[in-house]
């Protein structure tokens, strides 16, 4: 440690690190892996079932459970962000004289020292040839700088200096991104929303709260439907919505998978779908002393009286899965029977097994014959004011990105000497902030066209 | 002539090619690797016409999408990134040797792709979710990211194995310069860097697309980030001190790994949104 330096100094030149950068980025990556393993934002029990007890504390001190929202990982996160900031800050104050000098200096010494210097000589001097060489590397390069040397002349001309700042543009992209995501996670929402055919309503629920937030407008869905392929796998779902306002339609759109709706920053996702609970079915009543069939029409909660007043049967609801020993037996009605001065027992009555009922063998057995198939449209419904910040952030990076990697600064010379017999000695070299190969490779391109000249 | 047919030859041709690659770099013969070179070229256009065929066979089939949709369909697409960016290294930087590094992986990639019992390479239809165009663009750039980190792979292994004596008569000192090498290496990850980049952000917007949320933390996000931190690690690596040579192109390999890992081990490992894939 030196002298006089003060605590922010040193927090400054903590920051201003690439080997924090490294150290930082290697964390990030490594436990990264753990959120990918251990299972994320699973229930206690689930994690006290696959990982025990005592690793379940560890998993809860360190919130494994939601590792990527933990405080240690977002910490690490600030830390990249405070690295890129301080790192970004300090290069740019000392460099941008260097970036953007006002006037630009050459020494053509420095060329003469390179290892992709390349010489030719050829059977002409004079101006004729300063001229061409002077035109091509205006053309080919830009402005060039003539400086006089001991027996000629020392051409100069450099292009892309600007582009020494593309690695500013990816750090700055970063801090745009995780500001857009920050603003997202404040400000925004993801929600879900279940609403069965013909259903209105004005709010939805937080995935991660388990809260219901209000929209702000009403959602109706009118209409939805499922096509299949012929394998079986749905094709595509829609959903046609109506938006209401103020008690009020204001329009009327199908939404489907990919294709949502965004309206006053709230977009609407068509997400799943599945049978909703119908009003009324079709029910067969059987008599088992006799096989005699009774046919009703019966309402969803609505009781019953059965075929000679012996007893009562109430539709209780539906079900997307009935679970019977452990089981799945899809979708299924249930109901209860409770027969005159017996006790009343609960019933399933599965729509995959239409005659399941007939194996209990009670008195009377029952048969959904017939009910009209009603969907339901799982919507996803998302809010993320940030969103423009993380888009931009996106775009930025692959600029950033693109100049860093493919454009470069270079500058090129072109000395030429008079040596004896009217000849001239052409010495060509080029300097780069990258890629020193293709450089080279540049160099022979230039010598040979400057051959044909 | 059908896809499969067009994919089976070039998985050969491509086997082919490797052959003369590594003949050439093993008898020092330079007219094999010309040799290579053109049969390299056969078995790309023969991995073109594949792709296009089973493009074609897909809408004739009712089904109607790109040819990017599965594992087999995304290795098959690799062997031909692969095959394309090596031809355009050779084209530009006139190193032939390395051919014997970079073709097998092409014949690899679509061999493994042909043969692996846990691959089908049936046309199905896809998920409705599967369908946007923001996908194609995400499994081209992503395979485009993939096949720059296999190829800088395969030039990485060069550190290994030539010698550090530059008299040495081995074979394989016959391999390119330690520049070359280096800067090689280098612009094949930093090509892989960028288009795995775009790759991640059109996933992205692919994502906030169908389901309103761009990031969702699901084990093939996360994978593909932790590649793409080792990869930025490798670039400020070598702006370090006494990172350079066999200690970098460990890391590039240890990248390459986790592509493999991001495209194999959390389809058949972890569970998540793309197991369809
Ligand atoms: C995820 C985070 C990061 C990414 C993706 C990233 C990306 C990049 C890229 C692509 C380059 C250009 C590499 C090259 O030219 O070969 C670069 C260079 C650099 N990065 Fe980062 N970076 C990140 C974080 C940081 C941080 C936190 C710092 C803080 C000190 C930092 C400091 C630098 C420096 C000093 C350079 C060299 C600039 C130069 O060549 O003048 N980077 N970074």
């Amino acid at each position: 440690m030196k002298k006089n330096q003060t605590i922010p100094d040193l927090i400054w030149q903590f920051f201003c690190s690439v080997k924090l950068t490294v150290y930082t980025l290697l964390f990030l990556a490594a436990t990264s892996v753990i959120g990918t393993v251990i299972l994320q934002n699973g229930a206690i029990l689930q994690y006290k079932r696959l990982y025990g007890e005592a690793f379940y504390n560890l998993i809860k001190v360190l919130n494994l459970d939601d590792m990527y929202h933990a405080w240690w990982f977002l910490m690490l996160i600030g830390i990249l962000c405070v690295n890129i900031i301080v790192c970004s800050v300090e290069r740019l104050s000392r460099t941008w004289k260097i970036i953007f000098p006002k006037k630009i200096k050459f020494n053509p010494e420095r060329f003469r020292r390179l290892k992709n210097l390349e010489t030719f000589t050829l059977k002409k001097d004079g101006p004729s040839i300063y001229a061409d060489y002077e035109g091509f590397l205006s053309r080919t390069v830009g402005n060039v700088i003539k400086k006089d040397t001991q027996n000629g002349i020392a051409l100069y001309a450099e292009k892309g200096r600007w582009t020494r700042l593309g690695v500013y543009l990816v750090h700055s992209s970063i801090i745009l991104l995780l500001i857009g995501a920050l603003i997202g996670s404040i400000f925004g929402f993801k929600a879900n929303l279940r609403l069965d055919e013909g259903e209105t309503s004005d709010s939805a629920f937080i995935v991660k709260k388990r809260l219901p937030v209000n929209l702000g407008f009403s959602i109706r869905c009118n209409d939805f439907d499922v096509k299949f392929y012929d394998t079986g796998m749905p094709k595509e779902f829609t959903s046609n919505l109506t938006i209401i306002e103020n008690g009020k339609e204001s329009f009327t759109r199908d939404i489907r998978v990919n294709h949502p709706l965004r309206y006053k920053g709230i977009n609407i996702f068509q997400s799943s779908y599945g049978t909703a609970q119908p009003d009324s079915i079709v029910l067969d009543i059987i008599k088992r002393a006799d096989k005699s069939v009774t046919s009703q029409t019966i309402k969803v909660g609505e009781e019953i009286q059965l075929p000679g007043n012996q007893g009562l049967f109430k539709l209780e609801g539906f079900l997307q899965r009935f679970d019977f020993r452990d089981h799945d037996l899809g979708e299924a009605f249930i109901g209860t029977v409770t027969l005159k001065g017996g006790k009343s027992s609960q019933i399933g009555l599965p729509m995959k097994f239409p005659t399941f009922d007939k194996m209990r063998k009670g008195k009377y057995a029952f048969v959904v014959k017939k009910f009209d198939r009603k969907y339901y449209t799982g919507l996803q419904i998302t809010k993320d004011p940030g969103i423009w910040y993380v888009y931009s952030g996106f775009i930025l990076m692959i600029l950033g990105c693109w100049v860093t990697f493919f454009m470069s600064h270079e500058s090129f010379c072109i000395e030429i000497e008079k040596i004896p017999e009217e000849s001239s000695k052409i010495s060509v070299s080029g300097i780069t902030n990258r890629n020193s190969q293709g450089m080279k490779l540049k160099i022979k391109k230039i010598v040979t066209k400057l051959k044909d000249k | 002539m059908d896809s499969s047919l067009a994919l089976s030859s070039a998985t050969f041709i491509y086997a082919l090619a490797s052959v003369f690659y590594i003949g050439s770099f093993t008898f020092k013969k330079k007219v094999l690797s010309r040799i290579g070179f053109i049969v390299l070229v056969i078995g790309f256009l023969s991995n073109t016409v594949g792709i296009v065929l089973r493009w074609v066979e897909s809408y004739q089939m009712g089904y109607g999408h790109a040819p990017f949709a599965n594992m087999y369909e995304s290795l098959v697409f690799f062997s031909w990134t692969v095959a394309i960016i090596y031809i355009f290294v050779e084209l530009k930087y006139k190193e032939s040797i390395i051919g014997a590094f970079a073709s097998p992986l092409a014949f690899l990639a679509i061999a493994y792709a042909s043969l692996s019992p846990d691959i089908s390479n049936k046309i199905s239809p896809l998920l409705p979710a599967l369908k946007s165009n923001w996908l194609i663009a995400h499994v081209i750039t992503c395979f485009l990211g993939y096949s720059g980190f296999a190829v800088a792979f395969g030039f990485s292994i060069m550190y290994f194995i030539k010698p550090k004596n530059p008299d040495a008569t081995t074979i394989f000192a016959k391999l390119p310069s330690w520049e070359v090498i280096d800067e090689l290496t280098y612009q094949m990850v930093v090509f892989g860097f960028l288009f795995l980049t775009i790759g991640i952000i059109t996933g992205a917007v692919w994502a906030n697309s169908a389901w309103g949320t761009y990031w969702s933390w699901d084990p093939k996000e996360v994978w593909s980030l932790i590649t793409w931190l080792i990869y930025a690690l490798f670039m400020h690596l070598r702006m370090m001190r006494g990172w350079y040579g066999k200690k970098l192109a460990l890391v590039s390999i240890i990248g390459f790994l986790a592509v493999i890992f991001t495209y194999f081990g959390v389809n058949f490992l972890l569970s998540g949104l793309h197991s369809y894939s």
